[in-house]
């Protein structure tokens, strides 16, 4: 288990540090970032002033070791848009994203997998057509649209829940609906099908053979083997929710990371930029890396390979 | 930008479909102006910031040594009592008495002082450079008393002075820094900091230490809340539930629909900003580098009809590069009304009876006026190649020779003084100079660095003429601003595309 992990991390590792150089020359391809820092007011002379300040006239190999030897030291720089350090703008953000991402996660499981379990044990079902339904909406209906009717309903008609920002527990409620519904139906889908193919398996006729309760069949015996998948994917989503949930950030204008690292980028924040680039690459790779444990845990055959 | 108009289109359609109940406003009953932007509030060292937004509130942190009276065109004394030009490169202040910074120390003739040599400074980096890189020193003749030299006449002194150059407390900043000045700013203005979260808003209290006199003296609401709301819709929604008092920014297609909402009113207001799409004639092997072509375009294209279509009536159609509000801006030039059959002789004769290749780059997206451009175009034979691209790589594409023409649009810092509009930015060997005309590049340059206004004016008119004359643009027209507001409140922004919060009220 020692040497899985160790491997593991050290992939992580390499991994990080790769999409973290192809994120900064991106930045480069992507335009002048002396003239998007300057914005669009600026002169052709701001621009140069700001390229020969913040040295973006070297050459990018010399720029990127430079930044990656400050964060080798602890330091991620300070913001060139808000001119405050960036680990304590990455932190005010992170905590309101990993709020969000987290409450979107638990919503989504609580619906996804009791839904998905009755609909594996049912195929074909009333409930299953009522599952497959809701997650075919969920999955076509575009984010923002949602947002904007619960907002429509909820803050302008009926009045009882804030239609944008993080004042209090009731700005998260429709955000926490919108992202959870987003990852919902693939989580209820995964089960589903987990669910069908375990319950076809020997172990479980042999469990029904033995008397066991159907409840215990269900959850202890078959959910167990169809849990597998649904944590490897339900990391990743959580991944996703933390780098990906601009748009809900935006339309709620919940200021969280997602929108901190879209605005970022069009303004050639570099260190804002990478800072979170490194944030969502390392989270990305620990939540899978969590998620692969987990998996060897309860399924020892994937410690050896 | 389809895909946004769309999700207005929809958001504002299922709005005014449902929202049947009474909004209530509750900013008036509080005494506090709930107000939001689109854009993030970067900073609050003035010096620093590049959005409007973060420049408006410096505004009411701050005050400049003058201001200015947009409705007489004068300059305001300010934190000086008076003023007066010693020579073309010396004004000499007379300090106001009486004005407390925010933390109650009084201002000095030694924080005018250091300010100004502090930001004028090589090393500070203002973020626009044009405010501050005219100034040499500033000293203390005694104690209420401060002279300021520059490196040589700028006829646009008072200008920057009014507005772009806040006063900053000596002691306060240097114990805080710039850094510190970015989230907890002390300043003399009519409005105190009450909490700033960068990027997420900002809330302001009236200050009552300030002074009497100028411009900002009878600031009438308490609290002033900023929201960074960065979606359109979402803004609706907090305006129409009564959480937001006002908004700004809002397109011509959503005007009719808010103002259909009862406690909501829409007004407009003319601001500096004007569109234009420049051309880039110095291109090797450009077929722009023959005036009739350039003519050609500027005939081509029907700017009546797409502002009607696109932006709206209240947007004024320019026929010089300059808005006719500003010192300068020469209106009596050579126009060229829409004329398709001209454009289509004027193409023949520069040899491009079967048409021609051009590009176009556009800072945002093409949808609406680039279209629109490019239809005219291809109906006299010019096949244009639209490019949207980010601001960053638009600016890098243009200022590096690789596209024909620029369609963009220029605020002129709300100066109301061509020398900081189009022409004399862009026509002045500068960095963003693609035409290079030696005619006009003396023009603009001496214009730029005497004092004379009655010359200036003169030079400046001869060098629009000659823009014109030489077809080096098209102007399209001057902008006109909606902002959307509770029917009680009294606010109105002003042509520098700025917004007087101090003078607000509540009817």
């Amino acid at each position: 288990m020692l040497s899985y992990a160790v491997r593991r991390i050290a992939m992580a590792c390499l991994l990080t540090l790769f999409v973290s150089f192809i994120a900064y020359s991106l930045i480069f391809a992507a335009g002048d970032p002396a003239a998007a820092l300057a914005g669009n007011a600026s002169t052709a002379a701001d621009a140069d002033r700001l390229r020969q300040l913040y040295g973006f006239d070297r050459p990018i190999i010399v720029q990127y070791l430079h930044w990656l030897s400050g964060v080798l030291r602890g330091d991620l720089g300070t913001s060139l848009y808000f001119d405050q350090p960036v680990a304590t703008l990455l932190l005010e953000r992170f905590t309101t994203t990993a709020r969000l991402g987290f409450f979107g996660l638990v919503l989504a499981l609580v619906i996804a997998v009791p839904l998905g379990v009755v609909a594996g044990r049912w195929p074909n079902s009333m409930v299953d057509r009522l599952a497959l339904l809701l997650a075919v909406v969920g999955q076509a209906m575009p984010s923002f649209w949602f947002a904007l009717l619960l907002m429509i309903l909820f803050s302008v008609k009926l009045s009882i829940l804030p239609a944008s920002g993080t004042a209090s527990w009731q700005s998260f409620v429709m955000p926490t609906i919108v992202l959870g519904y987003f990852s919902m139906p693939a989580i209820m889908r995964l089960t589903r099908s987990g669910m069908i193919s375990a319950l076809e398996s020997d172990y479980i006729r042999t469990a029904r053979a033995m008397g066991l309760s159907e409840a215990r069949v269900l959850f202890d015996y078959a959910l167990r083997n169809a849990a597998l998948p649904i944590i490897s994917l339900s990391s990743a989503q959580f991944g996703f929710m933390l780098a990906g949930s601009v748009v809900v950030e935006s339309v709620f204008a919940i200021h969280g990371a997602g929108s901190l690292a879209w605005e970022s980028i069009s303004r050639a924040d570099l260190p804002t930029v990478q800072a979170l680039v490194l944030c969502f690459s390392l989270f990305y790779v620990f939540f899978t890396m969590v998620a692969d444990m987990l998996n060897a845990m309860l399924d020892p055959r994937m410690r050896s390979k | 930008m389809k895909y946004t108009a769309m999700r207005n289109k929809v958001a504002i359609g299922l709005l005014v479909f449902t929202a049947l109940s009474q909004p209530a406003f509750a900013g008036k009953a509080t005494d506090t102006l709930n107000a939001a932007f689109s854009n993030e509030i970067e900073t609050l060292d003035s010096y620093k910031a590049s959005t409007r937004e973060a420049l408006i509130i410096g505004r009411h942190l701050y005050d400049g040594l003058v201001s200015k009276n947009y409705k007489t065109g004068e300059f305001i004394p300010e934190l000086a009592e008076s003023y007066k030009f010693t020579s073309d490169t010396q004004i000499d202040f007379k300090i106001r008495k009486g004005v407390k910074f925010h933390n109650g120390d009084a201002l000095t003739a030694d924080d005018v002082v250091f300010t100004l040599n502090l930001v004028s400074g090589p090393d500070f980096a203002a973020r626009y450079a044009i405010a501050v890189n005219w100034i040499d020193k500033a000293e203390k003749l005694d104690e209420d008393t401060v002279r300021l030299t520059m490196k040589k006449p700028f006829p646009l002194a008072l200008e920057m002075l009014a507005g772009n150059l806040p006063i900053y407390s000596k002691a306060y900043y240097e114990k805080v820094g710039s850094q510190g000045m970015a989230v907890k700013p002390i300043g003399t203005g009519p409005y105190k900091l009450v909490e700033l979260t960068p990027g997420l808003g900002v809330k302001l209290e009236r200050f009552d230490d300030y002074y009497k006199g100028g411009q900002k003296e009878n600031p009438q609401i308490k609290t002033l809340k900023f929201r960074v709301l960065p979606e359109r819709n979402t803004q609706y929604a907090e305006l129409l539930n009564g959480n937001l008092d006002w908004i700004w920014r809002v397109p011509k297609d959503d005007v009719p629909r808010l103002e259909s909402r009862p406690g909501v009113k829409v007004e407009n207001a003319p601001i500096m900003r004007i569109s234009y799409i420049s051309m880039a004639p110095r291109v090797p092997n450009s077929p722009l580098a023959d005036e009739r072509v350039r003519k050609a375009i500027n005939y081509a294209i029907n700017r009546t009809e797409i502002r009607d279509a696109f932006v709206g009536k209240d947007y004024r159609i320019i026929n010089s590069a300059c808005n006719p509000v500003q010192f300068g801006c020469e209106t009596d030039v050579t126009t060229y009304e829409y004329n398709p059959e001209q454009a289509k002789k004027l193409l023949k004769e520069a040899g491009f009876e079967k048409g021609l290749n051009l590009s176009m780059v556009i800072p945002g997206p093409a949808a609406g006026v680039p279209e629109a451009i490019k239809a005219n175009l291809a109906s006299v034979g010019i096949n244009l190649k639209l490019n949207s691209l980010q601001y960053s790589a638009a600016v890098d594409q243009w200022r590096s020779g690789k596209q024909d023409l620029s369609y963009d649009d220029w605020g002129s810092y709300g100066v109301g003084d061509v020398g900081l509009n189009v022409v004399g930015n862009s026509f002045a060997d500068t960095g963003e100079d693609v035409v290079k005309d030696p005619e006009i590049i003396p023009l603009i340059q001496e214009a730029g660095r005497i004092i004379d206004m009655d010359r200036r004016k003169a030079l400046y008119s001869k060098a629009l003429k000659l823009i014109a004359e030489k077809a080096y643009l098209v102007p399209l027209w001057a902008w006109s601003m909606n902002t959307a507001m509770a029917k009680d409140l009294d606010l109105h922004v002003s042509p520098d595309e700025f917004v007087p919060f101090y003078d607000a009220n509540w009817k």
